[in-house]
C-alpha cells in the first residue's frame, strides 16, 4: 500500500514537473551571460535563408517544415519565442532538454545554431521589452 | 546455385536493402569511436556499414553489419546489430548479433560530454567486423577456416565510457573500452578509440544545395587494443589509424568512407569500410493514433 502511495505521489510529481518544463521555465535556466549573448548574423537575410535550410534539414523533422509544430513538439511560432532573446535561443538549440525531449544540438556548428537563431527570429520578431515582460509570464 | 553462392547472395541482398533505407543527422564521420550525439528521440536510423580486406595471408573478406539505431528519450538511445561475412573460397557466414545502449547523464551540453555505453555480445568467431578491437588479437587469425572459427561461440558484456568534445566546429570523441566473455573463463580485455572530425564549413549556404561543403565532414580515427587485466599495454594487439569521410545528403542519406591503416605487426595492412545509412523521422509516430 505504501508502495503504491510512493508510485502515485512520484507520477505527480514527474507530471509537474513536465507541465513546468512545458511552460517555458526552461528559460530560467539560462545562464545570464547566455542570455545576453548577440546574435552576429541578427538581421542578415541571408544567414535566415541558411537557418531556413539547416532548419528543414535539422529540425522540421520534430517541429514541422513551417515550425508549426508536430504532434505534443511544440510550434516555433510563438509569443514566448518572440519574447525569447537571440541567446536564449542559441541556449536552447545548444543544451536541449534531456529529460523533456529535446536533444543537445551542441554537435552542430556554432555558426549554424545562430543562423537558425536568426531563422527563428525571422519568424517571431521581438516584441517591446514590457511586452516581452508580459509574454513570459503568461501560461501557454 | 551451391549453397555457399546462394548464401553470399542473401548477404549481399541484405546490404543492398540497407542502402536503400539510410540517415541524417550531422553525426561526426566515424566507425568505430563513438561521439556524444545520440539518436534523436523517436526517429529511426538504419544502416549498413561494410568492411572488406584482403590480407597478406588469408583470403579476401567481405563482412557487412546491419543497424538499428533508434532514440527512446533524448538521453537514451538503444541499438541492434546483425552482422555476417563472407571469404573468398570459404563460405558466407551469419556472425552474430548485439544489442547496446546508450545512456547520456548530464542534462546539457558541457564542455566535455560523457556517455555511458553498455552492450550485450552474441557473436562467434567468424566475426570480422572489427567494430572495436580489444585484448590481445592479431590479423594472422583471420587465415584460420571460418568452419573452425563458427565453433567458437563469444557471449560478452561490452562498457565504454564515450568522452566528446566540441570546439569551434571540431569534434573531439574518446572511447574507453572494456570487454568480458561470460561464457569462457577469459580475464576483463581493454581497448580504445579516439578521434577528431570537422564539417568543411562551418556556416550553412543560403541556398539549398546537395553537394555544399557544409554537408561534407572529414577526420582521422585512432583505435586498437590495450591488453588484459593480466597484461595491459600494446603489445600483441592490433593498432588502426584511419582518416575518415563523411557525406551528409539533405534527403536524409549520409555515405561514409574509411581506410584503415595497420600500425604494426599484428594489424592488418589495410582495412576499407564503407557505409550508407538513413534516418526514418519520427518512427515513433508510426504506432500512434493521431499523427
Amino acid at each position: 500500500m505504501k508502495g503504491r502511495i510512493l508510485t502515485v505521489a512520484a507520477l505527480i510529481a514527474a507530471s509537474a514537473f513536465c507541465f513546468a518544463a512545458a511552460d517555458g521555465s526552461w528559460l530560467k535556466k539560462v545562464p545570464q551571460a547566455d542570455r545576453e549573448r548577440v546574435n552576429p548574423f541578427a538581421g542578415q537575410p541571408g544567414a535566415a535563408a541558411a537557418g531556413e535550410n539547416l532548419f528543414r534539414n535539422n529540425c522540421a523533422k520534430c517541429h514541422g517544415a513551417e515550425a508549426q509544430g508536430k504532434g505534443s513538439r511544440p510550434s516555433l511560432r510563438s509569443e514566448r519565442l518572440a519574447a525569447a532573446t537571440d541567446g536564449e535561443i542559441a541556449w536552447i538549440i545548444k543544451n536541449g532538454q534531456m529529460y523533456k525531449s529535446m536533444p543537445s544540438w551542441g554537435g552542430l556548428p556554432e555558426p549554424q545554431r545562430w543562423q537558425i537563431v536568426t531563422y527563428l527570429r525571422s519568424l517571431n520578431p521581438p516584441v517591446r521589452p514590457e511586452e516581452r515582460v508580459a509574454a513570459q509570464e503568461a501560461p501557454k | 546455385m551451391a549453397f555457399r553462392h546462394r548464401r553470399a547472395a542473401a548477404l549481399v541482398v541484405l546490404c543492398l536493402f540497407a542502402a536503400f533505407q539510410a540517415k541524417a543527422q550531422q553525426e561526426p564521420p566515424y566507425f568505430v569511436t563513438y561521439s556524444s550525439v545520440m539518436e534523436e528521440p523517436g526517429n529511426l536510423e538504419i544502416e549498413n556499414q561494410n568492411l572488406t580486406a584482403a590480407p597478406k595471408e588469408a583470403q579476401t573478406f567481405f563482412a557487412p553489419t546491419v543497424e538499428f539505431e533508434y532514440g527512446a528519450t533524448a538521453w537514451w538511445t538503444t541499438e541492434v546489430y546483425v552482422q555476417g561475412q563472407a571469404t573468398q573460397s570459404d563460405s558466407s557466414v551469419f556472425t552474430g548479433f548485439r544489442w547496446e545502449n546508450r545512456f547520456r547523464p548530464l542534462p546539457r551540453d558541457y564542455w566535455i560530454n560523457p556517455v555511458i555505453y553498455i552492450e550485450y555480445e552474441d557473436v562467434n568467431g567468424a566475426d570480422k567486423s572489427y567494430l572495436e578491437i580489444t585484448g590481445n588479437s592479431s590479423a594472422a587469425d583471420l587465415a584460420i577456416p571460418n568452419a573452425v572459427l563458427r565453433q567458437y561461440i563469444v557471449r560478452s558484456f561490452e562498457g565504454k565510457l564515450i568522452l566528446s568534445s566540441n570546439v569551434r566546429g571540431w569534434n573531439f570523441s574518446e572511447n574507453f573500452i572494456t570487454e568480458k566473455e561470460l561464457n569462457h573463463p577469459m580475464p576483463w580485455e581493454f581497448g580504445y578509440a579516439v578521434a577528431a572530425s570537422r564539417p568543411l564549413s562551418l556556416r550553412g549556404s543560403e541556398r539549398a544545395c546537395t553537394f555544399c561543403r557544409q554537408n561534407f565532414s572529414a577526420g582521422a580515427e585512432l583505435f586498437g587494443g590495450l591488453g588484459t587485466r593480466y597484461g595491459f599495454g600494446l603489445s600483441h594487439t592490433e593498432q588502426y589509424a584511419a582518416p575518415t569521410l563523411a557525406f551528409n545528403t539533405p534527403g536524409g542519406f549520409t555515405y561514409r568512407f574509411s581506410p584503415e591503416f595497420g600500425l604494426n605487426d599484428n594489424s592488418a595492412t589495410v582495412l576499407w569500410r564503407f557505409g550508407m545509412s538513413y534516418e526514418v523521422s519520427q518512427f515513433r509516430d508510426w504506432f500512434r493514433r493521431s499523427r
